[in-house]
């Protein structure tokens, strides 16, 4: 089983997130990078169905090189080896033209399933699973917290809003999942000290046949405006209670559509 | 925050990165309210020891993390830090599995040491007897050698991880010679006969289970004796150099904690109009506190960097268990004073650390023991 899991650095959310005033980018340099949470419940369910199943698991990352940090996080959890796809010409991507430049990678390595977080902490669009589906030509499972490996098919439950659905699908498939299928392990020691010698793939675009054109701030098909800072806080609103505070706290709330 | 630390290599740094997630996620959610139900946190123990957190001072080729003294005691002082129960648990099993490591056959070692580090084992160390603390040289449990297997009957105190160890470390007297008829074991728990009294009920450290052991005609097989016969009590005494080094860091990471916890209540409590870590009496007093937490470190790592250059260093680690608990105490005592009548409540933790301080002046030799090993070195060297 060939499995690959796609695993983005994010800003921590532990930490102050900004934008770049210049290009309305993400600043790298303002926060630590961490992996994105979700993926590393991938990166548990890859190392599950490989210890299940056998085969190998590759991490595919692209990023600048900082994220090779992210790569080593999964790598000392026990994944085999990893692909990095860093190039000054993909900064600025959007979702379209990421999950462009990720499906080249992953024709060119090949797969049998590809794990991915369902979104990440720092964009969210959720959008990843459903592009690389389309642009692979495989099935999508999307926000799976089950998956069953069975032969050339594979078994899920997909969490909804009402419960979750089972679905089928054939292999090779995108699989996106959500916390609930597991609980990540700890890199042990051994591991950390491991993932240094594991192999890490460079690649630049045009490695994997990737035009420059479609990516980067001038290939993204949408475009980010303008932004400001969240704004402050505001004071908290007391209210006095003169026999009506039921009244009032009713009224606030409904102000505010809760109720 | 953490501590800004120096470390010997890049490894050193991801491994006290790893224990600090580990501190973050799995020990300090917790640690409050099982050390208040008095909860043994042995699951905690398995996740440390698949990290790897359980034999690092041992040898690579055994499974263990190949790590020096300098580095593995920083490591149980971080999990200290966010909870006594566990450093000082990882201190003790790390103590346990030393006479095989150090004194054992090539055979013994093969054949033991890999499940003693290996993650999945937790360990116990038993000299102490109800009337044999501090005087080790006068136990009094009895082991008979007859037919290939020893038998053994007697009753061991203070014992940590006592009923839920998987193997003890027995010291155990096979002649009677006081000094030179003491003779080491390793008896797996399951072994017939091996029986843990209802723990004690401790003033803190409470999620660490302390018992009495009883033995009653345990037999263990000849092949089991670590080391020579009468080998018993040099084995002992030099395993507790190294505990002495773990207890020492284990109360620098109660310090640290209660430092921690005081400088962010100084910086956050307000009176008279401005916080109180303004006025210069509380300021001196956290100055005071940082400096004996940082003196305290750097005793430990120097005796800890002694022992990793295979120098004599009995006396450098007496004088760091007794500087760093008596510190750790002090600064404790100190962490509840600044925290006022919040330090005296449980809904803090400044009155914890200092419940955790005051064992650390009493296990692996009182003060008072050690400022006896202190002054022989000074007066009669050998």
């Amino acid at each position: 089983m060939n499995i690959v899991v796609c695993v983005k650095q994010v800003p921590d959310t532990a930490t102050e997130r900004k934008l770049r005033s210049d290009d309305k980018t993400l600043d790298r340099e303002a926060a630590d990078g961490v992996i994105n949470e979700l993926d590393e419940y991938a990166v548990e369910e890859a190392l599950t169905i490989k210890e299940a199943h056998g085969g190998e698991v590759t991490v595919l990352t692209m990023g600048p090189e900082k994220a090779s940090e992210s790569i080593r996080k999964a790598l000392a959890m026990g994944a085999d080896k990893a692909v990095h796809l860093s190039d000054e010409a993909l900064h600025g991507s959007d979702a379209l033209s990421t999950s462009y430049a990720l499906a080249q990678v992953l024709k060119k390595i090949g797969f049998d399933i590809v794990l991915l977080g369902s979104e990440s902490t720092d964009a969210r669009t959720g959008m990843l699973a459903a592009m690389l589906s389309e642009r692979l030509g495989v099935p999508q499972v999307t926000l799976a917290n089950k998956v069953e490996i069975d032969g050339s098919s594979l078994k899920a439950q997909r969490l909804t809003d009402y419960g979750f659905d089972r679905v089928e699908a054939s292999l090779p498939a995108v699989v996106s999942v959500v916390e609930k299928i597991n609980e990540p392990r700890y890199p042990s020691f051994k591991g950390i000290m491991a993932a240094k010698k594991k192999p890490v793939e460079k690649l630049a675009v045009a490695d994997a046949e990737i035009d420059a054109a479609k990516v980067g701030l001038a290939g993204a098909s949408t475009e980010v405006v303008d932004f400001a800072d969240a704004p402050p806080r505001e004071k908290g609103q007391i209210v006095k209670d003169e026999g009506d505070g039921g009244v009032k706290v009713a009224e606030f709330l409904a102000s505010k559509k809760f109720i | 925050m953490g501590v800004d630390r120096e470390l010997p290599t890049s490894e050193a740094y991801d491994l006290l990165e790893l224990t600090r997630d580990l501190v973050a996620a799995e020990l300090a959610p917790r640690a409050a309210a099982d050390e208040e139900a008095g909860r043994f946190p042995r699951e905690v123990f398995r996740t440390l020891g698949r990290a790897g957190l359980l034999g690092l001072p041992y040898p690579e080729e055994f499974g263990g993390g190949g790590q020096p003294y300098e580095v593995y005691l920083q490591v149980v002082e971080e999990l200290a830090a966010g909870w006594l129960a566990v450093g000082l648990g990882v201190s003790v099993h790390t103590l346990a599995c030393f006479p095989v490591a150090a004194y054992s056959s090539d055979e013994q070692r093969r054949r033991l040491l890999p499940d003693l580090i290996g993650g999945e084992l937790l360990g116990a160390y038993c000299l102490s007897e109800p009337h044999s603390g501090s005087d080790a040289a006068a136990l009094s449990t009895k082991a008979y050698l007859d037919a290939g297997a020893y038998t053994i009957n007697g009753t061991k105190a203070w014992i940590t991880h006592g009923g839920h160890a998987d193997f003890y470390t027995l010291f155990a007297r096979t002649a009677p010679d006081k000094g030179r008829g003491v003779s080491c074991f390793h008896v797996p728990a399951d072994t017939r006969g091996v029986r843990a009294a209802p723990p004690e009920k401790k003033m803190g450290l409470r999620s660490s289970p302390t018992a009495q052991l009883h033995f009653d005609d345990v037999r263990v097989p000849e092949g089991d004796r670590i080391g020579v016969e009468g080998q018993g009590l040099p084995i002992a005494l030099s395993a507790l150099d190294g505990g002495r080094l773990g207890i020492a860091a284990c109360a620098v990471g109660v310090a640290q904690a209660a430092l921690d916890t005081a400088v962010a209540y100084a910086r956050e409590r307000r009176q008279f109009g401005q916080r109180v870590a303004d006025f210069q009496g509380m300021r001196f007093m956290l100055a005071d506190m940082a400096t004996g937490v940082a003196a305290a470190r750097a005793l430990y790592l120097t005796a800890a960097r002694r022992r990793d250059a295979g120098r004599p260093y009995g006396a450098q680690a007496a004088m760091a268990k007794l500087f760093a608990t008596d510190t750790a105490m002090r600064v404790a005592t100190d962490a509840v004073q600044v925290l006022g009548g919040y330090g005296y409540v449980s809904d803090f933790p400044a009155e914890r650390f200092m419940r955790e301080a005051k064992v650390l002046q009493i296990v692996e030799g009182t003060n008072q023991i050690q400022r006896m090993v202190i002054g022989r070195h000074l007066t009669d060297p050998r």
